[in-house]
């Protein structure tokens, strides 16, 4: 948004607006959210909406509406695939996928989240990269199912022997030349926020 | 307007020193709330006596009558011979100022208003800044009405024909009432018969008559009205002249039938071997001949030979309708023939075009045999058309039992066309009614809001609720025929989010309609630039004020009406033809125009024949003569708006009304250089 | 030919690695100089953008600055992956399209000596290279063992054809970019509805059900029309039908054996290449019996193929005209 919803001066607009104005600040690109006419392609376009807590559209709407919990505590985001077809299809051209993004890590930061897979996940990913610098699937995939799918590690370890014989994973990481450069870059980065 | 005249000591054309009159309006609060109105009455009494204002007052109201009586009693009584009133935006009220100025004898243009409401008290807030910008503003007002000249509109004749383009209902409404008044109109069309899209229908809302029942009478009216001419099949190729006295060349092209002998008996058609699908009338979903009718009812009923589909124009072979012809009416050797009608009005009443489907991929138009547009549905329903009435899928046989209606399709969708298409939401009421109606089937409409805000349109949803038709509020994301789930295979699967319920639903059909956008011609910037008006940048043609003068253009006695401008309805359409029509009467029960004489001319003298101006009149006012290698400007075409005046590089145009000493000397005012001590001043080219 | 600078991703030299076999094989014959960005690292895929903002734009930053720095006289990243592809193109998209972000991203760039000019770079996908610079009829004029009869199911996946920024694809639904292609090879292509929907992505990983019923939805389509093969553009989507048809297969009860090979690995055959030089053997879904159909008398037509064509009957309604001249006459 290039204005402010709510007059900086008027009180008795509470946290309605703001979460809206934190999540738009907080996203990639201009979110334009305040633009949904909730009109539901979204939520009708979505290949996985049957699992979701909540579709997309009512994401939004609580959103706009200032419920920042209830939000937070979604399984929504977590479920997107990123597959962009609500994106292409907005007819309010709202960047979608973008707020997806956005509503996952401010969930993060407040801990909000109901199941702690996704985060988990995404977290053991990111710590893959920061410290070799590219993704590594051994690493990512022993850790995750250890913490979180003991049960099925027996089933992984087959497709994983099977992967290991193709040649299509490996158990030694492969690390980047220039992993101080990245780590100065990262650490910049995480001092600097988007809130405007 | 020439010579060095010296700007800063303001005088007028004959050399005497102008008596003005200054009025500074309160307008209630609007202005005297942040304006100091007396401050700035005195100081241009004190200040700006030495540029000839001899009397300053202020007024609550000056539009009021008594305020006008105020000017009126000090041009009489002062001899005052030029007048400012600084007060809201000119827009508003300089005619009412002129007026008053006229009715006490002054010339109407030697009258200027300073705008200190909307560019001064309603964009401002510091007093004190707004009151001295005030001042600036009304001084540069007072220099400017030093230089102007008194001018008299331009009168033309007006020519008492008519010419309608478009045979739609708005270009037929138009007509009728135009010859019933006893005047003549020709009508052209493009198309071989009159009618528009409103004979392509079934039923219209929300009274469900039938759309050839109340259209055909008026067709045939039309087209058989004495003072009527019908050119249909035709187009017009240039427009030449000025409100009052257009020439336009129209091209009636050859339908290679002899009119005259032809009875209409519609053997050829029957007769002809080549059958080609009917894109425009049958919208793609049915067939005509090479030589057709494009429908039953056509007016007029000669039918057209379609030269690319032709088996003897392509080919060499065949002539089997002249074999037939009982009249002998076939005429190979036909060719076009251009005319040139003179008229001195035209409305242009050229309909819309269909938002095409296929662009909106997800839906699957043109890829899923049973998804229709609603032209395509509209000529399913119609009793006339390919399935006779009958509603069946693309097999032409099988009849649906189950529907869904999709609202919005291109419209209301910025990757498509931003706006509202107006009539689809009550189109697809109809259609959901014609579905139950012929049927049986179960019918869904998709929908993002129901927009039904005319004369019996509401009530017309509450009957289509009674049918027991199914409305689900969301905007369809996806037709497939991908079956994913029981019950889905061999039907076509709406995916959509049921908003209301709160989740997304697969809702099996076997035929989908799509209410598609209604979008301007797509020829539409063409045509505007043929008859010199404006067009938005999507295609609409742009009327001279959207709400307060919605059929005439910036071009004047050039009037549109209908879908030209935007999709509506067609009780709006109707009544903006007659509105076109009673502007058009009012022209020629005037005879003669006045035009407004703000508007630019050649300095012959000084002009140099180098023409960088010649192209870039937006209203073609514009000529060269050859013979004196000079540039000419047609006053009753030019609008005043300047650009030929900037562009000239010998300053060989002036612009009346607004020449350059006019201007710099309102700059002078406003910069307040007028009331230091007056220097050599560079002579004014 | 043009000189390219390679972004390869993570996945090529491990789950992929019959993708990067594979158009490393074809880049010679057709003439694609493929150089390596040096010392790239991951674009963080979908993870990082979940995570923290500016740090995910970081991330992808360092490459792009990286390839602007050595551009070899091109600059054109071109990337295999389709993640990659578009991490990258939004990256550079948003950083024009919201400046603040451009900033606070090249102040942390900064801190590595690095800078990226946003719009410097020209992105795209290594089958948008392939089609368009290429060009289908240098590919027709070098095919050597056209696919006759071989039943392909163009896969493109989600994130090629969306949301594509500088509209470089036909469609966003129903994109012909990849049938084209197949077409040129002498595949029989199938017109695969779900050819752009969802495979699931990482969901594999968090929420399995919700991925094998994403892959079961393609499997069952391409089933239905007896695709011999599907044929992808990235390296999720191979992964997820190939390596997980299995997992869906003992979930939902059923037994597809369908190939998920890259598109890259067909245009190698089509060339002449043994199956070996173009990436064969790494699948977990044995493309034996597709590659035996290769070079082999096409079979008689199936029911799926006339699925499309409504009945020709006299008293059938013609279809609109589509690009490509279908429709019209029923």
């Amino acid at each position: 948004m290039t204005t402010p919803l709510a007059a900086p001066s008027d009180p008795t607009v509470g946290a309605d607006l703001r979460f809206l104005e934190e999540v738009s600040a907080a996203t990639a690109g201009v979110s334009r959210l305040e633009m949904c006419i909730q009109c539901g392609t979204c939520g009708g376009s979505c290949p996985v909406a049957a699992d979701m807590d909540h579709t997309p559209r009512m994401l939004f709407a609580m959103i706009r509406a200032g419920m920042r919990d209830e939000a937070l505590r979604s399984n929504t985001p977590w479920i997107c695939v990123s597959c962009y077809h609500c994106v292409v299809r907005c007819p309010q051209e709202v960047h979608i996928a973008d707020v997806m993004y956005t509503i996952k890590s401010m969930a993060i930061r407040a801990k909000l989240y109901q199941d702690s897979v996704a985060p988990d996940f995404s977290q053991t990913f990111v710590d893959m990269v920061e410290n070799y610098g590219r993704s590594f699937e051994f690493g990512l995939a022993t850790r995750h199912y250890l913490k979180h799918f003991p049960l099925r590690i027996p089933g992984a370890a087959s497709m994983g022997a099977g992967m290991l014989s193709k040649k299509r994973m490996t158990v030694k990481p492969k690390r980047i030349a220039g992993m101080a450069q990245l780590d100065a870059i990262l650490a910049r980065a995480k001092a600097l926020e988007l809130t405007s | 307007m020439n010579g060095a005249t010296n700007q800063a000591s303001s005088l007028s054309g004959n050399g005497k020193r102008p008596r003005i009159g200054v009025y500074v309006c309160h307008c209630g609060s609007n202005i005297a709330g942040t304006v100091d109105v007396a401050e700035v009455r005195e100081w241009a009494e004190k200040r700006l006596d030495r540029s000839g204002v001899v009397v300053a007052r202020d007024y609550k109201f000056m539009c009021s009558s008594l305020g006008q009586e105020l000017i009126e009693k000090d041009i009489k009584d002062l001899a005052l011979d030029r007048v400012v009133v600084a007060a809201c935006s000119p827009h508003l009220h300089e005619s009412t100022f002129r007026t008053a100025c006229r009715r006490a004898g002054l010339n109407p243009y030697l009258c200027e208003l300073a705008s200190i409401r909307e560019q001064v008290s309603w964009v401002h807030s510091d007093k004190v800044a707004a009151t001295d910008k005030a001042k600036a503003v009304l001084s540069g007002a007072v220099e400017r009405v030093a230089r102007n000249e008194p001018l008299e509109p331009q009168h033309v004749p007006v020519n008492p024909a008519t010419m309608v383009v478009g045979g739609g209902i708005a270009g037929i409404q138009a007509a009728l009432e135009i010859a019933d008044a006893g005047y003549h109109v020709y009508l052209v069309e493009r198309d071989p018969s009159i009618g528009g899209h409103m004979a392509q229908f079934d039923k219209t809302f929300p009274t469900l008559d039938c759309a050839a029942c109340i259209l055909t009478p008026r067709m045939v009216s039309a087209g058989t009205h004495p003072n009527i001419t019908l050119l249909t099949w035709s187009e017009v190729e240039k427009v030449d002249g000025y409100v009052g006295s257009f020439s336009v060349t129209v091209r009636k092209k050859a339908r290679y039938v002899k009119t005259a002998l032809c009875t209409g008996c519609g053997v050829c058609q029957e007769k002809c071997p080549k059958k080609v699908i009917d894109e425009v009338y049958e919208a793609g979903l049915g067939y005509r001949k090479a030589i057709f009718t494009p429908f039953p009812q056509a007016v007029p009923k000669y039918p057209v030979l379609d030269r690319s589909n032709c088996t003897y124009f392509q080919r060499g072979k065949c002539k089997a309708c002249e074999k037939f012809c009982p009249t002998g009416a076939i005429d190979f050797e036909q060719q076009d023939e251009v005319v040139t009608l003179e008229v001195g009005n035209i409305v242009l009443a050229t309909g819309y075009d269909l938002f095409d489907p296929r662009r909106v991929t997800q839906y699957g138009y043109g890829r899923l045999a049973n998804v229709f547009s609603s032209l395509e549905f509209e000529r399913l329903t119609n009793s006339a058309g390919p399935t006779h009435g009958e509603i069946v899928l693309r097999d032409g046989v099988t009849k649906p039992s189950t529907v869904g209606i999709v609202h919005c399709v291109g419209s209301r969708d910025r990757n498509f066309n931003n706006y509202c298409s107006a009539i689809c939401c009550m189109q697809s009421l109809k259609f959901a009614h014609l579905v139950k109606e012929r049927t049986g089937a179960t019918v869904y409409n998709f929908y993002i809001d129901m927009r039904t805000p005319a004369k019996a349109y509401d009530e017309f949803y509450q009957r289509v609720l009674e049918e027991g038709t199914l409305f689900v509020r969301g905007k369809v994301a996806e037709v497939t025929d991908a079956a994913r789930l029981a019950g889905e295979n061999g039907k076509l699967i709406i995916q959509v989010e049921d908003t209301l319920a709160g989740k997304q639903r697969r809702i099996p059909v076997d035929m989908v309609v799509l209410s598609a956008a209604l979008e301007p011609r797509h020829d539409a910037a063409d045509v505007a630039k043929r008859f010199g008006i404006s067009c938005s940048h999507d295609g609409w043609f742009i009327e001279k004020h959207p709400k307060l003068d919605p059929v005439a253009t910036m071009t004047e006695g050039i009037f549109i009406a209908g879908c030209v401008t935007g999709p509506k309805d067609i009780p709006a359409t109707v009544a903006q033809g007659a509105a076109a029509a009673a502007r058009v009467l009012g022209h020629i029960q005037r005879r003669e125009i006045a035009l407004e004489p703000i508007r630019a001319s050649v300095i012959e003298e000084r002009c140099s024949g180098c023409r960088i101006c010649n192209d870039l009149c937006p209203f073609n006012a514009i000529t060269y003569i050859e013979e004196r290698a000079v540039t000419e400007i047609n006053p009753a075409l030019c609008q005043g708006c300047g650009t030929c005046v900037a562009a000239c590089p010998a300053g060989a145009i002036a612009g009346t009304g607004f020449s350059n000493e006019q201007i710099l000397a309102q700059i002078d005012g406003l910069l307040l250089r007028n009331l230091e001590v007056p220097a050599a001043e560079p002579a004014l080219v | 030919m043009s000189g390219y600078l390679l972004y390869p991703g993570c996945s090529l030299d491990t789950g992929a690695r019959a993708y990067d076999e594979s158009l490393h094989a074809i880049a010679g014959p057709l003439g694609l100089e493929l150089t390596e960005i040096d010392d790239w690292n991951c674009c963080g895929a979908t993870e990082y953008l979940g995570i923290n903002l500016i740090p995910a734009y970081a991330l992808i930053g360092r490459n792009l600055a990286l390839a602007a720095r050595q551009a070899n006289g091109s600059r054109t990243v071109v990337a295999p992956c389709s993640a990659c592809y578009l991490n990258l193109a939004k990256a550079d998209h948003y950083m024009r399209e919201r400046p603040i972000l451009g900033e606070r991203v090249n102040e942390a760039l900064a801190a590595g000596d690095l800078q990226y000019e946003p719009g410097s770079l020209e992105i795209r996908h290594l089958l948008d290279v392939i089609i368009n610079d290429v060009g289908l009829d240098e590919i027709k004029a070098r095919v050597k063992r056209p696919l006759s009869g071989l039943r392909v199911a163009p896969y493109l996946g989600c994130m090629v054809p969306r949301p594509d920024y500088e509209h470089r694809w036909s469609d966003h639904e129903h994109p012909i970019e990849l049938d084209r292609l197949l077409d040129a090879l002498g595949a029989e292509v199938i017109d695969f509805p779900l050819k752009t929907h969802c495979c699931g992505g990482h969901m594999t990983q968090i929420g399995p059900e919700t991925a094998y019923e994403l892959i079961r939805r393609l499997l069952h389509a391409a089933d239905q029309f007896k695709a011999d093969v599907i044929a992808t553009v990235c390296p999720m989507c191979q992964l997820n039908l190939d390596a997980y048809q299995g997992a869906t297969n003992r979930h939902f009860g059923t037994s597809y054996e369908i190939p998920i090979v890259f598109f890259t690995q067909l245009i190698g055959l089509a060339l002449g290449l043994d199956a070996d030089a173009a990436g064969f053997g790494r699948e977990m879904v044995s493309a034996r019996h597709a590659l035996g159909r290769v070079g082999v008398k096409p079979p008689p037509p199936t029911d799926a193929e006339a699925r499309r064509r409504p009945k020709k009957d006299r008293l059938s309604l013609p279809m609109p005209q589509m690009p490509g001249g279908e429709g019209g006459e029923p």
